[in-house]
């Protein structure tokens, strides 16, 4: 598959803070590619420097075959672009802004049916300043949108919305990419980062340590799941000893705990409980997350 | 297309202009109340001293003018940098709209806007004001424009250089108002100690003013050649300066 953005050896700095080191990565055509690290990891600044709003310091960026830093006027008609923090006139309605955004390109879809999209027809006349979070982020992607773009950034976009804001923000994202388009977006939620991404790159002090496809991740740097169940039974946690690849057993009170690797291990379990006659009360798999991976490959939490 | 994002974005920002009360009274009723209140509470005390009636013929309304050229600048300036700390610049930057175009609205809706207060300022004082207002009104609000985009130029010069939208227009108050009060307007420039003197000399202020009253007391455009090529002088120097130390964040 062709490759729409094409970033390498990016480095960026600010007086004496490097904000991003050395940074390389390729955006497929049609697919939804994430930046995940913590906060000052230079995403942002990845992000503004591809999208032409940043001079690098250094290296080579391609977006759609472009350099953003010299065919910015091209690339604006056929990228669209949602800031991390952006705000518009307090007093700007819904509809004048998308209005606005409309003006500026050669071709456009339809205003009325993306705010509906968008969730937004009802509030096509109030002011910016009155809308919340959620819907300020709504219309940033339709003003986004607006110009039927091939590549779209989304940097943070669901930061600080409530969980349904953020499912429908983030089943909008799908359908743009079930369109044919292609996302490079940020995020910090791990979770955001395992559903909607397609391929990730985890980003720490301006570096990009792994590239993959979350589930690869998990698979490759956190093999291990576990199992937790809660009985009655009271018998030695030497019974379990047999199961294959199994690393550890935990007993707490009445749970019992096995963690162990290998796609059978599961199964395993599942067996030897249902060997031993053991009456279970509940049962749980505890698969590994990004958040496992990211913890593993930094040593620390995403918000640490 | 351009073109079109320029008017549109125009018309925009005038409707949200209007949309807040208070700017809408800063900038409009501010020069009028100030003109017409004074006027009419000197102007009976006028044949008692040349100096009231000279007050009333020129000062006045030049003072008015001016403050229409002020409240112009500063919310040009207290703009910039709400929309540059809000991010608002920075998103337009990443559409087609180049940032000179964004800047040039601004600037063609202030003058628009000082142009429309003069009108009703002309439209009012014939009305209301103590005595016949004899000016052309043509070439007057020429003479405004010109002396109104002059300042305008030294507020960008300001609005790049203060850090934050909160010291934005408290410094171009600062800043202005001392250059208006040894502009000329209300006590002679020589008055003043020369080091002032030579300040006033340098301001764009100063020659708006000399400008202003010259063209109100119904002087030849040819008397003010040396006040429209400073204030030329002041916008091309002003210009190139913003354009050098403008910030988009
Ligand atoms: N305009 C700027 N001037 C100076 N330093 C900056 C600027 N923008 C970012 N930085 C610094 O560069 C580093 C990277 O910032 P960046 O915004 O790219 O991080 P990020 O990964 O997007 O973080 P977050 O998750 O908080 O959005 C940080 O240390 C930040 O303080
Ligand atoms: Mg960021």
């Amino acid at each position: 598959m062709p490759s729409v953005v094409s970033v390498q050896g990016l480095r960026k700095v600010y007086g004496s803070t490097v904000a991003v080191d050395d940074v390389s990565f390729e955006v497929l055509e049609g697919e939804i590619f994430g930046l995940i690290g913590p906060n000052g990891a230079g995403k942002t600044t990845t992000m503004e420097c591809t999208e032409g709003l940043r001079q690098p310091d250094r290296g080579t960026i391609r977006v759609l075959s472009k350099d953003p830093a010299k065919d910015a006027d091209e690339l604006q008609n056929r990228i669209g672009v949602q800031l991390q923090q952006a705000h518009l006139q307090k007093r700007i309605k819904v509809w004048e802004a998308v209005d606005l955004w409309a003006s500026l390109y050669p071709q456009t879809v339809d205003g009325d049916a993306l705010l509906e999209r968008l969730g937004l027809d009802t509030k096509r006349d109030a002011w910016f300043m009155t809308l919340s979070g959620g819907q300020k982020q709504r219309l940033f992607i339709a003003l986004a949108l607006i110009h039927d773009p091939e590549l779209v950034f989304l940097d943070e976009l669901t930061t600080g919305l409530d969980p349904q804001a953020r499912r429908t923000i983030w089943s909008l994202i799908t359908d743009i990419r079930d369109q044919g388009k292609t996302v490079l977006l940020t995020t910090h939620l791990m979770e955001e980062a395992e559903r909607l991404c397609d391929r990730v790159a985890i980003i720490e002090h301006g570096r990009v340590i792994e590239i993959d496809t979350p589930a690869a991740l998990v698979r490759r740097h956190c093999p291990q799941r576990s199992v937790a169940f809660s009985t009655d039974w009271d018998g030695s946690t030497d019974t379990f000893q047999t199961i294959q690849g199994l690393d550890s057993v935990q007993r707490a009170d009445r749970t019992y705990t096995l963690a162990g690797q290998g796609d059978d291990f599961v199964t395993e379990v599942i067996q030897c409980i249902s060997q031993q006659s053991i009456r279970v009360t509940d049962f749980r798999t505890i698969l590994p997350t990004l958040e496992d991976v990211f913890l593993e490959l930094t040593g620390h939490g995403i918000r640490d | 297309m351009i073109l079109r994002g320029f008017w549109k974005l125009t018309w925009i920002e005038l409707k949200v202009f209007i949309r807040e009360p208070l700017g809408l009274l800063a900038t409009i009723g501010v020069p009028l109340i100030i003109f017409l209140l004074l006027g009419r509470s000197i102007g009976p005390r006028m044949d008692q001293a040349q100096r009231l009636t000279t007050f009333v013929q020129v000062t006045l309304p030049v003072f008015a003018s001016m403050m229409m050229a002020f409240s112009a600048a500063t919310s040009l300036i207290s703009i910039i940098s709400i929309y540059r700390e809000g991010g608002i610049l920075k998103r337009l930057k990443a559409t087609p709209l180049s940032p000179q175009t964004i800047l040039t609205a601004h600037v063609f809706l202030k003058l628009s806007l000082t142009a429309f207060t003069l009108g009703l300022l002309f439209l009012a004082g014939k009305r209301f004001y103590p005595i016949e207002l004899e000016t052309n009104l043509l070439s007057f609000t020429l003479a405004l424009l010109l002396a109104t985009t002059s300042i305008l130029s030294l507020g960008f010069v300001i609005a790049s250089a203060v850090p934050t939208a909160r010291f934005a227009q408290p410094v171009a108050g600062a800043i202005l108002y001392p250059l208006l009060a040894i502009s000329g307007l209300f006590v002679p420039l020589d008055a003043f100690a020369p080091i002032w003197q030579n300040v006033a000399m340098l301001s764009p202020v100063t020659h708006a003013v000399s400008l202003l009253q010259g063209i109100w007391s119904g002087e030849p455009w040819s008397q003010q050649l040396l006040e429209v090529g400073a204030l030329l002088a002041n916008f091309t120097l002003c210009t190139a300066v913003s354009a050098k130390i403008f910030r988009w964040e």
